[in-house]
Order: structure tokens, then sequence, then C-alpha cells
């Protein structure tokens, strides 16, 4: 799969990630290469596989409704790089 | 340096020859000493050497277990309450966790001691750990050359004698092919025999804790405090743990081993080859028969592991948006700018390509093409090894397909990295349990020689078959117990 440097553009905002434009023609190469690779799955006789997400052929697992967790939300909050009044600051959203 | 087990240190401590305080200062002096190796994030001298105060108290009342009061370090993937837990990103460089992994937790109950956060590659993605934000680790062995990655820091430590042992993780190799390169044994378990709470999250159909130390013995008595069904990880698995410990003495005698061939194809250099060969003739002298096995699907490993793994990680490290943790830029001016500006300050590049690739391969109009067709390959490749285990207890072959490589040699190509992995990948698709130990040297321009990984992969949850057969080798070679120069 070749991917150009509008891909790149895309999928970078899709991730929330800036690539400079300087860099775009480098990270669409790197990607190109890599999406390659997976590419050498196309040729694999794979029609009718069964998809497997987990190594585990279990259903989820089941816990009692019971509350566990303590009000912690101080501690938190605390880690938070902007707080305020126990909110999380962030820009502002609506003008 | 110290070059003794888990089991000696545990007879030393309780015959009063040495005291765990003692102990923990000599693990710190030789955390000093071996600074140049870069392989600790954080020493936590003041927690370590308060824990080794009370181990020794424990040990007065016999409330001991067989870690107790023995130095030890943790991958910096594990959160560890009240110290820094980096993951060895930028990210994170500040991030201090409120509570323990149930790694770190269990390790506390054992009342081991833990001297500090070992070096990684960046959120686990790495063969070599030069992706750290804290500079890359160096091989004991050879100072030029990488340790192997991702948990880097954890096999460098054990090999220049500062801990005995290091918890680490596993996500394609993570822990076997730095035990291989560094001249140690390491353990990846089964899925879901460790609990993954607390453990910072990169592929989690994948990751899976595990242990690095010098010996298989000293495995399965790490094996033994951390392995069991914790609730607050859902995939955490509610069955018995075997006691690995007593398995260690069976006799190897009539074992089958599978040889696969696919794990010795191009790419396999031939002094790593003979010395896997060396190594499985010794198994054989040991009553084991070898079988020649093929892994027909072996080859889709890479290529479905290098889609799964990114697309697990794009969406695992979406929650990194710089409002609840972690690094946040300056002066953000939109909320959108402030997730972005973030996460490209904060994360390195080999994250942020594998969150490209995971993110493309994701994407809309390309989900069946990469990641549905991936997940068909997994099958495939799982299916291999449950055919092969129809007719043999365990399958060997070298971990990697090199020895330790140069500092540097691969780092600007990402495809010759991700080719590392060749052999191990496989068994984090199947989910199976595999070890890696010494077996022997390949000679280099400096004397020592460079050490070379047999892997041992066994069906899962037969953690108990494939220490026993390490232990066994361990007792009748004496590779593992080589030292790197001091």
């Amino acid at each position: 799969m070749r991917i150009d440097p509008a891909i790149v553009r895309r999928i970078a905002r899709l991730a929330r990630l800036s690539i400079a434009d300087g860099d775009l023609a480098r990270v669409a190469g790197e990607l190109t290469r890599v999406l390659d690779l997976a590419d050498q799955l196309a040729d694999a006789p794979l029609a009718g596989v069964e998809p497997m997400a987990h190594p585990q052929a279990l259903a989820l697992s089941w816990r009692d409704d019971a509350v566990t967790a303590s009000d912690d939300a101080g501690t938190l909050l605390a880690l938070a790089p902007e707080a305020r009044g126990g909110l999380y600051l962030v820009p502002k959203v609506i003008e | 340096m110290r070059a003794e087990s888990i089991a000696q240190l545990a007879q030393a401590l309780r015959a009063r020859r040495i005291s765990s305080a003692e102990l923990t200062q000599q693990s710190l002096a030789a955390a000093h000493v071996h600074s140049h190796l870069n392989a600790l994030i954080t020493l936590d001298e003041t927690g370590a050497l308060a824990a080794a105060k009370r181990a020794d108290a424990a040990l007065t009342q016999a409330a001991s277990s067989a870690l107790t009061g023995i130095p030890f370090v943790h991958k910096d993937i594990f959160c560890t309450n009240g110290i820094r837990t980096t993951c060895a990103s930028r990210m994170l460089e500040n991030f201090v966790p409120p509570y323990d992994a149930h790694v770190v937790g269990q390790l506390n109950d054992a009342l081991a001691v833990s001297i500090g956060k070992a070096n990684m590659d960046e959120f686990a993605m790495g063969s070599s750990n030069e992706n750290s934000f804290f500079g890359p680790v160096k091989n004991p062995w050879d100072t030029a050359r990488v340790p192997g990655g991702s948990s880097g820091g954890s096999a460098a430590a054990v090999a220049a004698g500062i801990v005995t042992f290091a918890t680490g993780t596993d996500t394609g190799g993570s822990i076997r092919q730095p035990a291989a390169f560094c001249g140690i044994t390491g353990l990846k378990p089964t899925y879901g025999r460790v609990s993954r709470f607390g453990m910072i999250a990169y592929a989690s159909s994948l990751d899976c804790g595990g242990v690095l130390a010098r010996s298989a013995a000293d495995c399965a008595q790490v094996l033994a405090a951390i392995a069991g069904h914790d609730a607050r990880d859902a995939t955490s698995v509610d069955r018995p743990v075997d006691d690995c410990v007593a398995a260690l003495s069976t006799s190897l005698k009539g074992i089958r081993i599978g040889v696969a061939r696919e794990y010795f194809g191009a790419g396999v250099e031939d002094g790593v080859a003979a010395a896997t060969q060396a190594a499985l003739r010794e198994l054989e002298k040991l009553g084991a028969t070898l079988i020649d096995i093929s892994l027909p699907n072996a080859a889709l490993a890479i290529p479905a592991y290098y889609v799964i793994a990114p697309a697990e990680a794009s969406s695992n490290l979406s929650r990194y948006d710089g409002v609840r943790y972690g690094h946040r830029c300056a002066g953000p001016k939109s909320l959108e700018d402030l997730y972005t500006r973030s996460r490209s300050e904060g994360f390195g590049s080999e994250v942020q390509r594998r969150i490209l690739v995971g993110t493309y391969a994701l994407s809309a109009g390309y989900y069946d093409a990469y990641y549905l067709r991936a997940q068909r390959a997994r099958r495939v490749i799982a299916n291999d090894f449950t055919e092969a285990f129809a007719s043999v207890d365990l399958i060997a072959g070298p971990t990697a397909p090199t020895v330790a490589f140069k500092l540097g040699e691969k780092s600007g190509d990402p495809l010759a990295m991700y080719s590392a992995d060749v052999n191990t990948v496989a068994v984090n698709l199947a989910g199976l349990p595999a070890i890696s130990l010494p077996a022997g040297f390949v000679p280099n321009e400096s004397d020592n020689g460079l050490p070379v990984g047999l892997q041992l992969i066994a069906p899962a949850f037969a953690e108990a078959r494939l220490l026993n057969a390490a232990h066994q080798l361990q007792l009748a070679t004496d590779w593992h117990t080589r030292t790197p120069p001091p």
C-alpha cells in the first residue's frame, strides 16, 4: 500500500498527532514499508478463517454488582496537569 | 558481583550470614558502579532500605517467603504507588501512580525489596532499548551493543549482577529477546496467568507480565509469587497455579521436543543456529527425543503482529490526552491543540509510528484488509501450535536470529528492527508460555563472546513443564552461570 503525504496528514489528524510538513514524505515512506510488510498477508490462504481477536476463547468474566472503588477523586485529580474545584481544566470549547 | 541464586540468598538470609539491609546496600552500590549501563530510570534508595528493614524483621519472626529480603527491580511499566512510573516516555516523565500494579503488590507481600525502576523501550515498543526517552541501555557483555528490548534495563540489571531478578513484560518477545542478548533466563507466562492490573497497556491481547533472572529455578520462585487470579484484570485466569518449583526436578526421560525448522530459517546467523543445536543435543542426552516439526504459517507472524499490536496500541494510547495525567503542552490554544501538541511532544518517534500504523489499519475502508486479515492470520498461527502440540511436549528454536547487535545498527530502519522478533511474536499471538535460556556463546571481537538464547515454548498453562526442562538443562550445563566482564 502506497501511503502519500495526504494520507499521513489524514491519519495523523485522526490520531491527534501533528507531523511537520517537512517530515510528511519521510513518514509516508516509513508507513508504506510497514504496510508493505502487512500486505504479505494478502497472498496467504486465509479466506473463511475465523478471525482471532484474543488468545482466550472465553466469555467475558462477570463480577458481583457491588461498590468496590472508594471515592478517590482527590487522589486522581492531583495527577492532572490543571484542575480546579474538583474539575479538570481544558481550553474553552464553546465560545 | 553477586551471582547467587534466589534459593542460596534465601538460605543465607535465614542463616543470618547476611541481612537484607546488607544485600540491599550491595545492590544499590552495584547500581551506582554500573550506572554507565543506564539500566535504571529511577533508583529508590530510601524505599529499598525501608523495605529491607521490614524484610529483616520478618526474617527474625519466620514470617517470610522465598523472596523475602531479596533485592530486585521492576520494569518501569508496572505502576508503583508513590514511585514515579514513566514507561520510558516523556508522556509519563512525572507520573507518580496512586496505586500498585498487581505484580508489584504480590512482590511487596512477599517482602522482596525493589531497589528501583528499570529502563525499557518507550511504552514497550522496541527490540533494542534504544527507544527510551531516558536514553539507550548498554549490554553488559559489550557496551557497544544493545541489551535487546523492550525489557532491556531489566535484563542488563540482572546480567550485570545489580539484582538477582527483575520483572518484565512481553508483548512480542520483550522478555525473551533481551534475556537471550544478555545471557540470562526470561520467562513469558501464559496470557492470563499473571494479572495485567497496573501494567501500562501497549497491546492488551498480547501483553504479558513475567520475570528475568539468572536461572529457570529462580524464575520458578518469582512466578510462584506473581501468578494467580486477580479480579481486577478481566483476562486474569481463575485456575490453580501449578507448583513449578516442585516440578523442577522431574526427569526429562521421554519428553518430546519439536524442533521447528522455520525457526532456523533465513536471517538466523550460523553461530546462533549452531549454539542452539548444541543445546538441543544436551537435552537429548538428558533423555529428550528431538522431533523435526513444521509451523507452516510462521512467516505470517511478523506481518500479523505489526498490524495487531499497533492497532491495539493506537486504541490504548488514545487515553494520553494531556487532560487527566501525563504530559501537557504549554499554552494550548484550543482543546484540539491541547490534544495534538501534548501527544506529539509526549510520544517518541517509534510510538508515533505505531499509533499511525494502527490508526490506519483500523480506519474506515482498511479495517478488513489489515486488521481483520491479521486476525485471520493469528488464528492459523495459533492452530499451528495446537497441531504441533498433539505430538510434542515442547517446541524449541533460537530465541532471536542474531546475537546482540550494535547500538545504532538498526535504529534507523524500523523493519530491520522488527525482524529481531521473528521467532518470538507467534507465541504472543497464540498466548502461550515460553522461556529463553542461555545456550552458549558466539565469539566476537571482545574475549567474552556474546550469549545465545534457546527458546522453549509450551502449551497454555504448562509453565511447570517449561521450567522443568530449562532447569534440567541448566543442571547439566554452565552457560547460565557465566557472567559478563566486571
